[in-house]
């Protein structure tokens, strides 16, 4: 198959100049945590801007060929759409990249839109909770999917802390993860900016190097510290994500989960995983211990007993 | 079952030679118990749990068919906020907890010398092989594509990933078991080389059990950790959660060893050997002791998980009620009852709690891996053609369960008799040949040991 990955090459890396040099540990450590890509491209979701005018969803709908919607984009009737009692308002899905939703400002009364789609994640949970290696982070800062080795576990699903990634169940021969791509293939690659971006007629959604967008949304919030919300949701969150918001509601308002971990979901994993080749090491030698201990002393009892039989 | 054949004065496979003629029995009669094929299927006829086994498969199997031809979508609600179900809630976070059984006891019979234990040894084995291979035909239906099974293993390798180890070491555990339990299977159809060969290994393949148990039961539980904040906080913690899940599958599967002997015993009695059957009492006992000891570390470290989180303010909530309903019922109940089963030595009580145990084991896989996943966001409730299909599939594991302990030398002891006792027996006339198959019957009963 195609290429070292990215992770199992910092795994080597890391592991390997801990070993030929132990005086560096410093720097072993160092390479285990993955920051993301230096020129990794991202676009920054200013809520203040967006009028819910769904042309994003238009364009993604168009520019991946995807079916149809049962309701048209222009009717704005799918914002008063909810589900499972209430609970949960329209997501993405297997037919639908991305989705505008809209909420209520409980102070102002105004109506605040909020787009999802995938936030394409430095440290994605897909892609590391993936175990045929189905994802990959590319350079340019998208997380794209391979059906072709997908085997259809839905831990992805699981893992997604944004819960993002669809599937779609009614395909009995090729079923496969449905989500969004940053336009990679048709677009991100040549560096052009993805479909939804370039439809916007707002400019709700600036398109650049992630590090530049980080500094973009915190001028915005020096320059108008009334107006924004001192927070870019996605800079640090699980990682940090190439997708950024920024929003003069508060976050958990709006939809956004505030209570996500601010380091990669991967690192949840990492004190089990690192137990695993000690347990690989010491296992064998401590049961075969165990097991000479605890027969030899009966071989010797049983044989004490038939001698004095 | 056995009503007809006890009326005609049957006597079940045991032994490598038929002890009417000294001849050995062909693998057609050894399939048939010994039966004329008439005699046979009228015994499948008679008894009614076949006909409850036949009704599920009937509406089972075309569900099944109906999964393949329509994709996952046909059989579940298709949610991609709960991407799983009862396939893998179930099937893979239920079952292979239960099956922990084989390597528990092949530690404490094979590795500790506690040969009090042998008479269980194979059935617990069995239990864990069986369990582990009907987990993966429930992840045959759930997964996609249930073609690429064998990816992580030779096509793509997602090395990162925990599911990556639980793949592979339930795919290594399995072959281990099939060795396992291979020697019963060699006994039966007579390959005495094999078997040696497969025993000479014993040691090895029970170490092996133990690496492959410990980390893959404890990263069912690493699963859930890519889902901080979806599962609720009681259930949901970073740093124990595997060793919760690895600490539970212990008395799962002794309270399992326990449970499945108890059925055993009761329906099918006249397969179980004598010495089984007699040591029966003080191996259930002996088991429940263990099983208690892991119940109450587990509660300890329950408690501990608590504290390590500071999550005494859930307990109040709605959930702290569920969860503590789940420790009450499933952790708290059994060691107490346990507790006086074994000072009373009360098989019968000891045997009840063993399943109420299992139940409390299922209630916390299913809380952890489905109820209380998304717990901020809206419950589900499984599609009632998902639940047909676990059904069916539970059904199709006791089906094969009950076919290999009705042949196999599971619970009871294969008896052989050595080639010149043979060549005796093929000599002597009718009237002999009625005396040599009582000295090879006193021969084989020899064999036990002190019962």
């Amino acid at each position: 198959m195609r290429r070292i990955s990215r992770r199992g090459f910092f795994k080597v890396t890391a592991a390997g100049s801990s070993a030929l040099a132990i005086s560096s540990t410093k720097k072993a450590f160092g390479m285990k945590e993955f920051k993301g890509y230096p020129d990794s491209m991202g676009v920054l979701v200013d809520l203040t801007r967006c009028i819910g005018c769904r042309t994003c969803e238009a364009a993604c709908n168009k520019e991946h060929g995807l079916p149809e919607p049962e309701i048209p984009f222009d009717d704005f009737s799918v914002f008063d759409q909810v589900f499972h009692d209430g609970k949960r308002k329209r997501r993405t899905s297997d037919s639908a990249y991305t989705v505008v939703n809209r909420y209520d400002d409980t102070s102002s009364g105004a109506p605040v839109y909020r787009k999802i789609q995938c936030n394409h994640c430095n440290e994605p949970a897909c892609l590391t909770s993936c175990f045929v290696n189905a994802y990959t982070k590319t350079k340019e800062g998208a997380v794209i999917y391979n059906p072709d080795v997908c085997v259809g576990c839905r831990m992805c699903m699981v893992a997604c802390p944004f819960r993002i990634p669809a599937y779609s169940y009614h395909s009995a021969l090729h079923p496969q993860i449905i989500k969004c791509n940053f336009c990679y293939d048709t677009r991100l690659k040549k560096g052009k900016p993805p479909a939804c971006v370039e439809a916007c007629p707002q400019e709700a959604l600036t398109f650049g190097h992630r590090k530049t967008l980080i500094k973009i949304a915190h001028e915005r919030i020096r320059s108008d510290p009334d107006k924004y919300v001192d927070h870019v949701y996605g800079e640090t969150e699980v990682g940090g994500t190439s997708w950024m918001y920024l929003s003069s509601v508060p976050f958990d308002q709006v939809g956004f989960d505030t209570s996500l971990q601010h380091h990669p979901i991967l690192d949840n994993t990492k004190s089990f995983l690192g137990f695993v080749p000690m347990v690989l090491g010491i296992w064998p030698a401590m049961f075969m211990g165990f097991h000479l201990l605890s027969t030899r002393g009966k071989e010797e009892t049983e044989k004490k007993v038939s001698e004095n039989k | 079952m056995n009503h007809l054949i006890v009326n005609k004065g049957y006597q079940p496979i045991d032994s490598l030679n038929n002890p009417d003629n000294g001849q050995k029995w062909s693998l057609w009669r050894k399939l048939l118990l010994g039966l004329s094929p008439s005699d046979y299927f009228r015994q499948v006829l008679r008894n009614p749990f076949n006909w409850v086994l036949g009704l599920i498969f009937a509406i089972g199997l075309p569900v099944i068919i109906y999964r393949y031809a329509t994709g996952l979508g046909g059989v579940m609600h298709a949610s991609y906020d709960y991407p799983w179900g009862l396939f893998l809630g179930f099937g893979l976070f239920c079952m292979v907890p239960l099956s922990a059984s084989g390597f528990l006891l092949g530690t404490t019979v094979e590795l500790f010398g506690h040969k009090k234990f042998k008479p269980i040894l194979r059935l617990a084995l069995l239990n864990g092989l069986l369990g582990y291979f009907f987990a993966v035909v429930y992840l045959l239906v759930d997964l996609g594509c249930p073609w690429r099974l064998y990816y992580p293993m030779f096509v793509s390798w997602g090395t990162a990933a925990v599911l990556f180890l639980v793949g592979w070491h339930v795919a290594t555990y399995l072959s281990v078991q099939i060795m396992e339990v291979s020697e019963a299977f060699f006994e039966w159809v007579n390959w005495p080389t094999a078997k040696k060969f497969i025993h000479s290994g014993t040691i090895g393949l029970t170490v092996a059990g133990i690496i492959l148990s410990t980390l893959h039961q404890g990263a069912l539980g690493t699963l859930l950790c890519y889902a901080p904040g979806k599962v609720h906080p009681l259930w949901y913690s970073q740093e124990f959660l595997w060793i919760f899940y690895l600490c539970s599958s212990v008395f799962a599967g002794i309270c399992m060893v326990i449970a499945v002997s108890t059925v055993v015993e009761k329906t099918m009695s006249w397969r179980c050997g004598s010495e089984f059957l007699d040591n029966l009492g003080p191996i259930t006992i002996g088991l429940a002791k263990g099983a208690t000891m892991a119940l109450v570390t587990y509660l300890v470290i329950k408690i501990i998980g608590i504290i390590h989180d500071n999550e005494w303010a859930y307990l109040t909530t709605g959930w702290g009620t569920w969860f503590m309903l789940e420790i009450g019922l499933g952790v708290i109940l059994p060691i107490i009852l346990f507790s006086i089963g074994i000072r009373k030595n009360s098989v019968g009580l000891v045997r009840f709690t063993a399943f109420l145990t299992i139940l409390g084991l299922m209630m916390n896989r299913l809380n952890t891996a489905l109820i209380t996943f998304n717990w901020d966001l809206y419950q589900e409730i499984p599609h009632p053609l998902e639940a047909v299909i676990t059904v069916t599939i539970f059904a199709l594991f006791i089906t094969v369960y009950r076919f290999i302990l009705y042949r196999l030398p599971i619970l009871y002891t294969w008896k052989t008799v050595s080639e010149e006792e043979l060549v005796s027996i093929a000599d002597l006339d009718s009237t002999q040949t009625q005396q040599a198959a009582v000295l090879v019957d006193t021969a084989g009963k020899e064999s036990l040991g002190p019962a």
